[in-house]
């Protein structure tokens, strides 16, 4: 372990181009130790190419990237092992048995274990912990979708990593197991301590594991902050409704208190069933996705003439 | 590539044990077993036809053949696996574990090679009670199939390796059986090759499949056997040089092979081409 390694994760200036196509433009972030990061942004927006870069896995085309202190091109056996992978939906060693398979996999740890982290975790205490205790010796092949995805998580869990990649780690899972494994990566930051870094499309996944957002669309950051602070940052428009003359109105403005004193101000009498709804977060990522996608500059108001009932 | 750290050696051969008890059990067990079976079949069936002028059968002259073809099969083997665990991801998780992949091949290698020792067994053991006429009794005859098998495993599966590197689907593995069973045809595993046309006995020379059969020929039949042979020899000289050059290049490019095919692995390579597989099926 090298002493200047404050950040787990620092991205600078990262850039990938795919033939002529550039998938990354200039992201920059980092990741303090034992922070829980989520990557947010829609499909193809880049999430998957940044997370395969810090694992080692892809080269980028430009920048400066260094994962536990050193760079993941360069990332020895030693620095893989401090390092746990959980990608998306896997389908392979249907074969093997859960125990053997995570037994198997924590066997290649044992060189790497230290007094202060004994590697690897043990086995029977990690299936227990992911709640597969009693699918111990069923084939992997046979699991339900849910308890596969516990299985990836303990597999990468198994060497006790101080950093943890899950991408996209619940495509694919019904509600509950959903819930059951967002109760798990929780469980994971508040026992292990590991920095997490997670991707989803999703931002209430993001708001609810992460203490830190990461808003990515189109290969850029678009917003770095947590869940509050890109409330207020980016949380700007509100809607306003209100009927005038028997018809309904719909307006999304920035600031709702000024333009309702400007409303009656101007209108007066004729104004009925005034309604003002602040936008949430997700209305706000959902707008901000679609503007980085369009690319144009977004409309300051949205007039919604709606026909008279 | 090194295979240094003593963790990831036990963690091969445990991973070739588990791979080697899955290849033997349930359903897995009847197509292991199926052509060695139908192999011997054939053999006990051809027993009693003469080859050549000293009174040779044919059945005696092809169960050594058969030996030689099935350790070259381990190569197909090795192929059809690398492929296929490519798709399903396997190897990306090997890579993204210390040591990951060093482990996955070293198991590969002990899963096959005890898959084929396997097949020798279930062929040779019932085939001297089958054939007649084959020296399993001298001690020179199991050295020298001690060291054809070797550089037979270690020539074929590191050679399968690289091609299994190279070929990016499973299917693309299947086509390739088709040229090893055309080399096979001219290889004289269940036909002296003296009696291909000259071209043909050249081509078949140049792979190992030949000397594998020629090298299990010389190990088990009589020396006065070998008048069915190229130049009425064994050629054990050539056979140790063509088997050791093609160990020796697989060594020495395999690792090379693997690693740049390994340095391509990643999760959006596996999920391309689980799409494309998908579109294969519906």
């Amino acid at each position: 372990m090298t002493t200047n390694e404050r950040d787990a994760i620092e991205v600078e200036g990262l850039r990938m181009r795919y033939g002529s196509t550039d998938v990354l433009h200039d992201v920059s972030f980092s990741a303090r130790r034992g922070e829980v990061l989520a990557l947010l942004g829609p499909n193809g927006a880049g999430k998957t190419s940044t997370i395969e870069v810090l694992e080692g896995f892809r080269m980028r085309s430009a920048g400066r990237v260094e994962v536990l202190g050193l760079d993941p091109a360069q990332g020895n056996e030693q620095w893989r092992a401090r390092i746990g992978v959980v990608l998306q939906s896997w389908r392979d060693h249907a074969k093997w048995r859960v125990r053997e398979l995570l037994a198997y996999q924590g066997s290649l740890y044992e060189s790497y274990s230290a007094p202060s982290i004994p590697r690897p975790w043990r086995i029977d205490d990690l299936l227990a912990a992911v709640g597969l205790a009693e699918q111990a010796h069923r084939p992997v092949g046979k699991l339900s979708g849910g308890q596969r995805r516990r299985l990836d998580v303990a597999i990468g869990l198994v060497g006790r990593p101080d950093l943890v990649f899950l991408d996209e780690p619940t495509t694919g899972l019904d509600p509950k197991a959903r819930r059951d494994f967002h109760g798990l990566v929780r469980q994971i930051s508040d026992d292990l301590g590991a920095t997490i870094l997670i991707t989803t499309h999703d931002l209430d996944e993001a708001e609810n594991l992460a203490d830190r957002i990461i808003i990515l669309v189109d290969g850029r950051i678009i917003a770095d902050g947590t869940s509050e602070q890109l409330s207020r940052q980016i949380v700007g428009h509100d809607e306003v409704r209100w009927v005038q003359d028997g018809a309904h109105h719909a307006r999304s403005v920035p600031d709702s208190t000024a333009f309702v004193r400007e409303l009656f101000m101007s209108e007066g009498h004729g104004i009925s069933e005034l309604e003002i709804r602040r936008a949430s977060l997700e209305d706000t990522y959902l707008t901000l996705v679609r503007e980085a996608e369009l690319a144009t500059t977004p409309p300051t108001e949205i007039e919604l003439e709606e026909a008279s009932r | 590539m090194t295979l240094a750290a003593p963790a990831a050696v036990r963690a091969g051969f445990r991973r070739g044990f588990i791979e080697l008890r899955q290849a033997f059990t349930g359903a897995a067990l009847f197509g292991q077993l199926l052509w060695p079976i139908a192999t011997l079949v054939a053999v006990y069936f051809l027993r009693d036809r003469t080859v050549g002028a000293g009174g040779l059968t044919l059945g005696s002259v092809m169960l050594p053949g058969v030996l030689g073809m099935f350790v070259a099969l381990g190569m197909l083997l090795v192929v059809q696996q690398l492929a296929a665990d490519r798709e399903d991801g396997t190897l990306l998780r090997a890579k993204a574990t210390p040591n990951g992949i060093p482990a996955y091949l070293l198991g590969k290698l002990v899963q096959i090679s005890a898959t084929v020792l396997v097949y020798l067994a279930i062929l040779l053991i019932p085939g001297v009670f089958l054939v007649d006429g084959l020296t399993v009794d001298s001690w020179r005859s199991w050295l020298t199939f001690a060291w054809v098998l070797l550089l037979g495993l270690v020539a074929t599966q590191t050679v399968g390796a690289m091609l299994g590197s190279l070929i990016s689907s499973p299917r693309g593995a299947g086509y390739l059986s088709l040229p090893v069973i055309g080399l096979i045809a001219i290889s004289g595993i269940f036909a002296p090759i003296t009696a291909l046309p000259a071209w043909l006995q050249s081509i078949a020379q140049v792979f190992p499949i030949y000397w594998l059969g020629l090298g299990m020929r010389s190990a088990f039949l009589p020396d006065e056997a070998a008048v069915i042979e190229i130049g009425e020899s064994w050629r054990q000289l050539e056979t140790a040089a063509v088997l050791g050059a093609w160990a020796v290049a697989g060594l020495v490019l395999a690792p090379i092979v693997l690693r740049r095919m390994a340095r391509r692995e990643s999760g959006s390579s596996v999920a391309k081409r689980r799409e494309k597989a998908m579109r294969r099926v519906g």
